[in-house]
């Protein structure tokens, strides 16, 4: 009906062309088209696996990271069970840092989780697609003359190509995302290889470059929030033995006064 | 029947009842694309798709059709849309 040929279609359509006035021939229009479809079903497999690939990437970061927290959140307990304030602080700046490494990741991951699932459904309906093209395909070739095969070409192809384009479209949107993921990971591993999640035993004394840069990364009041819950929860930094936490820390009068030490 | 694509999503069959309103939707958001409302165009875009995928009725798998009306993906923005969609707009008339 008139009026209804959608403005948006110009784009998919001309693909759609492109392939058609490939070949004169029917027959080999035919084929031509089918391998391009077949080129496209590896593509797609392909691209799946990319997502994957960068899925499971952010995933061992994640791991990693959480494992980070648990051990920084750790020593800085020891720390100020030390007196070491300073030391606990530089633990809780890198908590933090890792905390929000942490909570970007997630929809990170959940975002390619969806684009891997979308791609794999996509590729089954391809694949469907192509398999009933393949079938009329024979079928025009076995049974029209030349001429009547072009309009029917053209019927089966223009189908099986708009959904070959928007496969495309949806490749081209998972691809997009898959590289910003995959420079995101690659952030978070620098920040990593600069040594920013380190443990606090492979410290030197004193502030090192990471230090700085971590003081100005992560949020100072969270940090001190942080520090000033912990010391109440450790009984107001006592030299308690490391490990060794007793619940119910809630006598700071008993303890020596914080920061005493060093 | 009218068979309308929404990119990267489906293809589905819409009743012609709702053409009427699907290209009010459309001019309203050719008009957002226009005045580059980002807001106003994610809305309609919204609702386009919503009133698709509500009153329409997917394709099978093995369909081979030509869709009549093609929509953007669902969160495409107006630059993404200008980029790969060129022509008058999403429906015409």
């Amino acid at each position: 009906m008139a009026g209804t040929s959608g403005r948006f279609t110009t784009m998919i359509k001309a693909k759609v062309n492109r392939l058609l006035d490939r070949a004169e021939d029917p027959g080999e229009t035919l084929d031509y088209s089918y391998t391009k479809q077949m080129e496209m079903l590896q593509n797609v497999k392909k691209g799946i696996a990319d997502v994957v690939t960068a899925k499971k990437r952010l995933q061992m970061q994640s791991t990693k990271l959480e494992q980070q927290v648990v051990k920084l959140d750790t020593q800085a307990r020891q720390a100020i069970g030390a007196g070491k304030e300073d030391l606990a602080r530089t633990a809780l700046e890198r908590k933090t840092l890792a905390q929000n490494e942490l909570q970007s990741l997630d929809p990170q991951i959940a975002e390619l989780e969806a684009q891997q699932q979308s791609l794999i459904d996509k590729e089954q309906k391809l694949r469907t697609k192509v398999e009933g093209f393949r079938t009329k395909k024979e079928v025009i070739k076995a049974q029209y003359s030349a001429a009547e095969a072009q309009v029917k070409i053209g019927e089966a192809a223009s189908g099986v190509g708009e959904e070959m384009a928007d496969v495309g479209l949806a490749m081209q949107r998972a691809v997009d995302k898959t590289e910003s993921m995959r420079a995101r990971a690659g952030a978070v591993e620098e920040l990593e290889a600069a040594g920013a999640f380190e443990d606090l035993t492979q410290l030197g004394d004193g502030q090192d470059d990471i230090d700085r840069q971590l003081a100005q990364l992560s949020s100072g009041e969270q940090v001190d929030d942080e520090l000033a819950k912990m010391k109440a929860e450790l009984g107001a930094g006592s030299p308690a033995p490391a490990g060794e936490l007793e619940s119910g820390g809630g006598a700071p009068a008993t303890g020596p006064r914080p920061g005493a030490g060093q | 029947m009218t068979v309308v694509r929404i990119a990267t999503d489906a293809q589905y069959r819409l009743p012609d009842s709702d053409l009427d309103r699907l290209n009010e939707l459309d001019n309203q958001a050719q008009v957002a694309v226009d005045a580059n409302d980002e807001g106003s165009f994610q809305v309609l875009l919204a609702q386009m798709v919503e009133l698709v995928r509500t009153d329409g009725e997917a394709l099978a798998d093995d369909e081979l059709i030509e869709s009549e009306i093609i929509l953007p993906w669902p969160d495409s923005t107006i630059a993404e849309v200008r980029e790969a969609f060129t022509g008058e707009g999403l429906i015409p008339g």
